[in-house]
């Protein structure tokens, strides 16, 4: 059966250039500038310095608050600097710069040989804590605390999550395609250190190799595969779950108070790797792609790889350049520079030519309500961005839930005055928590 | 800042543009949906003036132009973006005029104009801020001003038999003949003169389904509008549910209040299809009650409001002093709308069914 979710829009998916070209590996690049902010929360802190020799795998930044994710050297070679180097979400953040030595050496201990149905939930998870595994959908949040809950909070479902609903993108779909067995192994792994019985893969159905796939290799297995409509923002935490399971995530709760934990892809296989081989979280497939980009690729690139380097193995780009977003087009975020690294969170580099770039001047509100049919957070956008524009961010929180917005874009895609609702809430949002913090330290 | 080494040779993009996401968009615009809006009343428009001559294409272009520069001046002045372009004003121009009686007088159109886009329009502060619906506000202005003139009504040049080409060659013809509006004679001579004036009870409804009968430019031709609004229904402009709800509305209560015998009310007795298909409702419904900015913004609240509008539009026809009221019921009902908004939300995903304590 077809699972559906109200509101939402259907972009044009532009998934056609890179969904059947097979993960490419990249090159290894000469200079790999890993930056040791790869999680949501405070950077983690090097454990290297300039002129140490390191290994492939070898652990280079480790948790600053033991909140964090270790970081790992994703090539063996020399590291020449610690400085400050673009990172595509947060400007410029200290990096380790290791200049590769070309023989891609691993460390010692790594690539074992071990069956996760011996181990405990507890190892696994120091296992998962240790290979710095993060959410690789885009958020990337820290996966051993995802799968650690609180103890009140019983957890019965897993979900994966394999929507992806974001136009362009294919490396999840990538994932499934040539690491089936990773990603139904790292399934079965999360399912024993959660202790569910029962596991779903939400999957759109504008990939229907995947679902047959994915359907063949779970045969006999307490996961069942989820067909979902192709709709953006299908993907989204609390839509896969208000779709496979029809609960409503409540209003300002995670997850996991519906007693549910989701899972990406790409995460899934990092997961099994790290359990099983004791392979830390260096590398991930990108999607490099875009009107302008000469040969569009899926490629297996490590973390610190600049864009430059991804960009050249597709072959340069045709045409001028309006803007390059990592991430996907809906959610992505615009970059300064193609200085900018592969980090964990990397799932495509998007290029959008010159001619797309679309700066049409904003309007007023003519109040046609479109953005109110497609919020999948059934709230009022449209008044959201009004009163930011007028600077009533407080009432935006209090009577208009503006918490609750997910940024997911839908109200700007379909805006006929061409607001930048999105940005409106973000800007609200922040005012309103410069405000709390005013207050906090204004009290102390 | 500094550049990196690198093995790669690429030509880097001297600037990229840097926005918040999201970083596409779908097609739509303001401009493409007020012009799409304009294209779907033309044919409307096209058979008016075959059904009344030149009087009315002048009538409507007095009303056009009026508007557009009344619109271009306001701006001018308020040293804001010339707008005109937008094709807003030229809706509203295009929709007073299909309010408006054939040649009526050349300032009627002029002055209604003004009152449309300079009062009702720029004094909210333009686009997406007005209250209520301009064509109407214009339309309602000089009803009370010139109340002869605008009662004054064309009598269709098409004629019962459907005589196309004898309207064609007449629409050069200045001279406009007047008469009373199908509501008119049902008002002041009951249900029986009216059918009679037409020869029959099919014929009546066959002369106001196509339009040949008289009154206001576009409260003639009922299929013309329909299908120009079943456009808009298609392409997502405006919600099916909104005419259908205002259509049905006026006919049930009028079916159910609108049957006289020797002037006594009897209930279940009235002509629904009669009032369906005369008068501005067909207009009203698909044009006027599903205007953007003047209606609630949530699809429960434009169902609340396209009941209003139906309901207030019967009162008047059966117990008021006009014999049309839809122009007043969508005014009416306008000013309710912020109301209406502020009590018909959705509730947000994932709300809890705790009680709300809002302090």
């Amino acid at each position: 059966m077809l699972r559906r979710i109200k509101g939402g829009v259907h972009p044009h998916d532009e998934k056609k250039s890179t969904d059947d070209k097979k993960i490419a590996v990249l090159p290894l690049p000469k200079k790999l500038f890993v930056p040791v902010h790869q999680h949501i929360g405070q950077p983690s802190v090097p454990v290297v310095k300039a002129g140490d020799e390191v290994k492939k795998g070898q652990l280079i930044a480790e948790s600053a608050d033991g909140r964090g994710t270790p970081v790992h050297s994703p090539t063996s070679g020399k590291v020449t600097e610690i400085g400050n180097y673009p990172h595509p979400l947060y400007g410029k953040s200290p990096c380790v710069v290791i200049e590769s030595d070309g023989l891609d050496q691993w460390q010692e201990g790594l690539l074992t040989d071990r069956s996760w149905e011996v181990l405990s939930a507890a190892e696994m998870i120091d296992i998962i804590f240790k290979n710095g595994i993060v959410g690789m959908g885009g958020a990337a949040f820290p996966t051993h605390i995802k799968l650690s809950p609180p103890k009140d909070k019983k957890i019965d479902t897993l979900i994966v999550n394999a929507a992806e609903c974001e136009p362009y993108l294919t490396s999840d779909y990538r994932t499934m395609i040539e690491y089936a067995d990773d990603v139904i192994k790292g399934t079965q792994i999360v399912m024993k250190i959660l202790g569910v019985q029962k596991g779903f893969i939400g999957i759109e159905n504008n990939k229907p190799k995947a679902i047959s796939l994915m359907k063949e290799k779970c045969k006999g297995k307490k996961i069942e595969v989820v067909e979902l409509e192709t709709k953006y923002p299908q993907g989204a935490e609390k839509m896969m779950i208000k779709a496979i399971l029809d609960k409503e995530v409540p209003s300002g709760k995670l997850p996991m108070d519906v007693g549910c934990a989701v899972q990406n892809v790409g995460s899934l296989k990092a997961v099994a790797d790290a359990v099983e081989k004791n392979i830390p979280l260096i590398e991930r497939v990108v999607t490099v792609t875009g009107r302008t980009v000469k040969n569009p690729v899926n490629v297996m690139a490590k973390v610190g790889t600049p864009f430059t380097e991804l960009f050249d193995f597709c072959g340069g780009f045709r045409g001028a350049n309006g803007k390059i977003i990592m991430g996907g087009p809906m959610m992505g975020m615009a970059q300064v520079s193609l200085d900018a690294v592969v980090v964990k969170a990397t799932s495509g580099i998007v290029s959008i030519a010159d001619n797309e770039v679309d700066l049409k001047e904003e309007l007023a509100c003519i109040r046609c309500g479109r953005c109110i049919d497609v919020c999948t957070m059934r709230l009022l956008p449209n008044v959201l961005s009004i009163l930011s524009e007028k600077g009533q961010h407080q009432t935006a929180q209090t009577d208009y839930n503006l918490m609750d917005c997910v940024e997911c874009g839908c109200c700007y895609y379909v805006c006929p005055s061409r607001r930048n609702i999105v940005h409106y809430i973000r800007q609200s949002k922040a005012k309103n928590a410069m405000l709390r913090n005013a207050i906090k330290t204004g009290s102390k | 800042m500094e550049t990196k080494e690198t093995t790669a040779n690429i030509q880097k993009p001297e600037k990229l543009v840097i926005t918040s996401s999201p970083h596409v968009h779908n097609t739509e615009s303001v401009t493409k949906i007020m012009w799409i809006v304009n294209l779907t009343l033309l044919p409307a428009a096209i058979f008016s003036v075959i059904n009344f001559g030149l009087p009315a294409l002048i009538t409507m272009l007095l009303c056009i132009a009026g508007s557009a520069a009344c619109e271009a001046a306001i701006q001018y002045w308020r040293k804001v973006k010339v707008t005109v372009s937008d094709g807003s004003a030229v809706l509203t121009g295009l929709l007073l005029a299909m309010c408006l009686p054939a040649g009526i007088a050349w300032y009627v159109p002029v002055i209604a104009s003004v009152a449309a886009i300079g009062i009702a329009k720029h004094t909210m502060g333009g686009l997406g801020h007005n209250v209520f619906n301009p064509a109407h506000i214009g339309r309602a202005f000089v009803m009370a001003s010139y109340p002869v003139a605008m009662t004054t009504w064309a009598v269709s040049r098409i004629g019962n038999s459907a005589d196309f080409a004898g309207a064609m060659g007449k629409v050069a013809d200045f001279d406009v003949v007047t008469g009373a509006t199908p509501l008119g004679i049902l008002k002041q001579q009951g249900y029986q003169a009216l059918v009679d004036s037409f020869g029959g009870q099919s014929a009546m409804y066959k002369a106001l389904f196509i339009g040949n009968t008289g009154g206001s430019l576009g409260e003639t031709s009922a299929i013309l509008l329909i299908l120009g609004g079943l456009v808009l229904v298609i392409k997502k402009y405006i919600k099916w549910q909104v005419p259908v709800v205002m259509i049905g509305t006026v006919a049930l209560f009028t079916w159910i209040f609108g049957g006289k015998v020797d002037g006594k009310l009897v209930y279940f007795t009235g002509d629904p299809v009669l009032h369906i298909l005369s008068g501005g409702l067909i207009i009203g419904a698909f044009f006027m009650a599903t205007d953007m900015v003047t209606t609630p913004l949530t699809t429960q609240g434009q169902v609340l409001f396209a009941f209003g509008c139906g309901l207030i539009t019967v009162l008047i026809r059966l117990y008021g002093g006009y014999p049309e009221g839809v122009c007043y019921s969508i005014l009416l009902m306008n000013a309710l709308t912020p109301l209406i908004d502020r009590y018909i939300f959705p509730k947000k995903f994932g709300s809890l069914p705790e009680p709300v304590t809002r302090s």
